[in-house]
């Protein structure tokens, strides 16, 4: 049967060996005892016998290559036997062993026991196990922390009690710790705009700032604007907000399904269709996402925020209403937790209540499209027979990055969300 | 309140109950005329007289199974084996007979036993004549064992073991009979028996121990102060019926836990801590419990090794230092 012969281990600290000279060629006989090859290791040449008799099949390893012990350098077997190398590596031939060659020295002297030996050595964890002190888990799944975030400075990577704590310094301090940016260039200016009150930049601002000069700069925008008739929608609204509230479905008494609501649920509907839209540039791929999270656009004094509702596509109407006016009202209170402004993958911004026609939004990055909603007005419409008529009309414009979609696919999107608030009723698929 | 050595805490402890209740009396290897090896009942056979103070052969087998049968049969028996190592002589009166009488025989009879012993090393008495197996005695159902650490806890607890219908073993330790503290005068103090103490507070971390260990212990605490560390030191004070309560709740607060005890790590005191630890506080532990003990060694008699093969405060110190992630 065929065996591999490897680099043997010729002295207590030896790590490689270099294969000086091959006494033997492939295909030669080879008795048991007799000599295949030298190896040089830096203290000595030293004979490498053959541990049975055999044909040396094949030299795995040149002349004059150093490789470090344990590396198959042969293989030995009977005369005609095939070599599978891959079948052979997981029967390495006990070399060093056979090879009954002096070890350099002796084995160190176990040093004596002493008295408050430490305890075992915990069992090494095997590569990826994610290692915490009981404590240090329950108080990461109390704060909503990610154990895979957090530094372990405890034995083998363990995440201890002090790392929580740690960590979640540096989470509440992240806004002021971030390192100064460097200072954004500034417009080219006339040297008579002398009188000006300076406002420093809040962080927020500065934020806002970098990012939709990123988007602006990295995301070549194109933008497409539909009318959709909102008529049915608005019924539908009025309906749903005339019901009295099943307790169960938490909708509290006075508060109503806004116009937004239903556009968000048909944004969520139409990504669904349109995946590739709900997806992020990402240098040499795109990331077609798996959950559809919309972003909603909330306006504060202190500038723009995004709040996150996640899986608007699983959600229920009541649901989205919901999450939506309690994250609205966080964000205009500024108690926002981290979560809630992160992981979006699509965003819609609706200025219709500041009576805008329509706008043209800047893609909030890495997204790949944010979806401009307008004010719904009733306006004169041409209807199907011809006939002068009033309708209820609203404005929706996509800004979307041709990294990622193109204008086909973007306008099939909107008739897609154009689709669903045309005939409500799709709301509930 | 008086301030009183552990010898005298445990004197005075004999001679109340032996006023209290005519049933009581002593009996052991030198007790009577000599007064006692370690002189606890100096004075107790003139006062009290030979019925009530005996002498016995050196016979540890009888005198348990003597004050077996003196118990079963209404009296209430004090009997001293003159160190805890002599007590395996005595194995099969204590485990078999003293431990198991009340069970076996459905209640009928009452075995109300206090064996006094002492334990522990420090003193050059060899291998044979230093070991502290009290867990070896903690570890059978029906029989009480009791460690005290201060003489407080010492008069309190012998008394009530006294009082007490059920057997007890009542473990001294040599090297703390000098051992000052203060002691209540009331002749009905009583410590309860199965109630851990917390001698110390703190927050850091939680430090289990007993007998003579609670020294180093306390010792350790107060050096840890220095260095901010505030350790919250806990007296076991019985050792069984075990009190965890004031451990768990400690460990709640701390996250960690160092238990030190003088016998050997391995199945011992700390081991069983660690072990209800694991199950009621699991949550809250932030490193595994760490045992500071007796090496694993027969107790040398060169002055240096046994003191190098007892637990010393440095070890304790250590030991916390390794649960803070400190090292």
């Amino acid at each position: 049967m065929a065996e591999l012969i490897s680099m043997p281990k010729l002295g207590f600290d030896m790590a490689e060996g270099m294969l000086q000279e091959w006494l033997k060629k492939a295909g030669d006989a080879v008795a048991e005892g007799e000599t295949l090859a030298i190896i040089e290791t830096d203290k000595a040449s030293v004979e490498v016998p053959a541990y049975r008799s055999g044909v040396l099949l094949s030299i795995l390893v040149e002349a004059g290559t150093s490789v470090p012990i344990g590396t198959p350098i042969a293989v030995i077997g009977n005369a005609g036997e095939a070599v599978d190398l891959a079948a052979l590596g997981q029967a390495v031939a006990l070399t060093p062993a056979l090879v009954g060659l002096a070890v350099k020295e002796p084995e160190p002297v176990t040093p004596a026991a002493v008295p408050q030996a430490p305890p075992e050595a915990p069992v090494e964890p095997e590569g990826g196990h994610l290692m915490a002190s009981p404590v240090a888990v329950r108080m990461a799944g109390e704060l909503s922390i990610d154990l895979k975030q957090v530094t372990g400075t405890g034995p083998g990577g363990r995440i201890i009690k002090r790392d929580i704590e740690v960590y979640l310094k540096e989470r509440e301090k992240a806004p002021e710790r971030r390192p100064a940016a460097p200072p954004m260039p500034t417009p080219s200016y006339e040297p008579t705009l002398e009188d000006y009150r300076a406002e420093p930049l809040t962080p927020m601002r500065q934020a806002i700032a970098r990012r939709m000069v990123e988007s602006k700069q990295q995301a070549p925008h194109f933008y497409i604007t539909m009318e959709v008739d909102v008529a049915a929608a608005m019924a539908l609204r009025a309906q749903l907000n005339g019901l009295s509230k099943i307790p169960a479905m938490g909708l509290p008494e006075d508060e109503k399904i806004s116009v937004n609501d239903l556009v968000i649920k048909a944004v969520a509907i139409a990504l669904r269709q349109f995946p590739n839209i709900n997806a992020s540039f990402a240098g040499n791929e795109i990331r077609v996402h798996s959950a559809v999270n919309v972003g909603i656009a909330v306006a504060r004094e202190t500038g723009l925020l995004t709040v996150v509702i996640r899986d608007c596509d699983k959600k229920p109407l009541a649901q989205i209403a919901n999450e939506a006016r309690e994250l609205a009202g966080r964000a205009r209170e500024g108690r926002m937790k981290p979560d809630d402004m992160v992981g979006a993958t699509f965003t819609i911004s609706n200025l219709g209540m500041f009576d805008v026609d329509d706008f043209i939004a800047i893609i909030v990055p890495p997204q790949a499209a944010v979806l401009a909603v307008g004010a719904a007005r009733r306006v004169p419409v041409v209807d199907a027979g011809g006939q002068l008529a009033v309708g209820t009309r609203m404005k929706i414009t996509i800004s979307a990055d041709h990294r990622v979609t193109d204008g086909a696919e973007a306008a099939r999107f909107l008739q897609a969300v154009k689709a669903v608030l045309e005939q409500p009723l799709r709301l509930l698929m | 309140m008086a301030r009183i050595t552990f010898r005298e805490a445990i004197s005075q402890a004999l001679r109340e109950e032996m006023y209290r209740d005519e049933r009581v009396f002593i009996m052991g290897e030198e007790v009577g005329t000599w007064g006692g090896t370690y002189a606890v009942t100096r004075g107790f056979l003139d006062e009290f007289g030979e019925k009530r103070v005996r002498d016995t052969p050196i016979a540890e087998g009888v005198i348990a199974g003597a004050a077996a049968g003196a118990a079963m049969a209404g009296l209430r028996p004090v009997a001293e084996l003159m160190t805890i190592n002599f007590a395996f002589l005595a194995m099969d009166q204590i485990v078999n007979h003293i431990a198991k009488l009340h069970y076996m025989f459905n209640g009928q009879i009452r075995c109300p036993v206090v064996i006094r012993t002492v334990g522990g090393g420090g003193r050059q008495l060899g291998a044979s004549h230093s070991q502290t197996p009290d867990v070896v005695f903690a570890h059978f159902p029906g029989l009480k064992v009791i460690a005290p650490g201060t003489p407080a806890d010492a008069k309190g607890l012998l008394k009530s073991a006294i009082r007490d219908e059920d057997p007890v073993f009542f473990i001294e330790h040599a090297t703390l009979y000098q051992m000052r503290g203060e002691v209540p005068d009331d002749e009905d103090f009583l410590v309860p028996i199965g109630v851990s103490d917390v001698k110390r507070e703190g927050k850091d971390v939680t430090i289990v121990s007993y007998s003579k260990m609670l020294q180093a212990a306390l010792e350790a605490a107060s050096k840890l102060a220095q260095e901010g560390i505030e350790a919250e030191v806990i007296d076991l004070r019985t050792l069984r019926p075990l009190d965890t309560r004031p451990i768990i709740e400690s460990v709640r607060k701390t996250n960690r836990l160092v238990v030190v005890e003088e016998g050997w790590r391995a199945y011992g005191i700390g081991a069983e801590i660690a072990s209800r630890v694991t199950e009621l506080a699991f949550d809250y532990l932030d490193a595994p419990v760490r045992r500071v003990a007796q090496a694993e060694v027969p107790l040398p008699y060169n002055r240096r090794l046994e003191q190098m093969a007892l637990p010393q405060t440095a070890d304790v110190i250590n030991a916390v230092r390794d649960v803070l992630y400190l090292k």
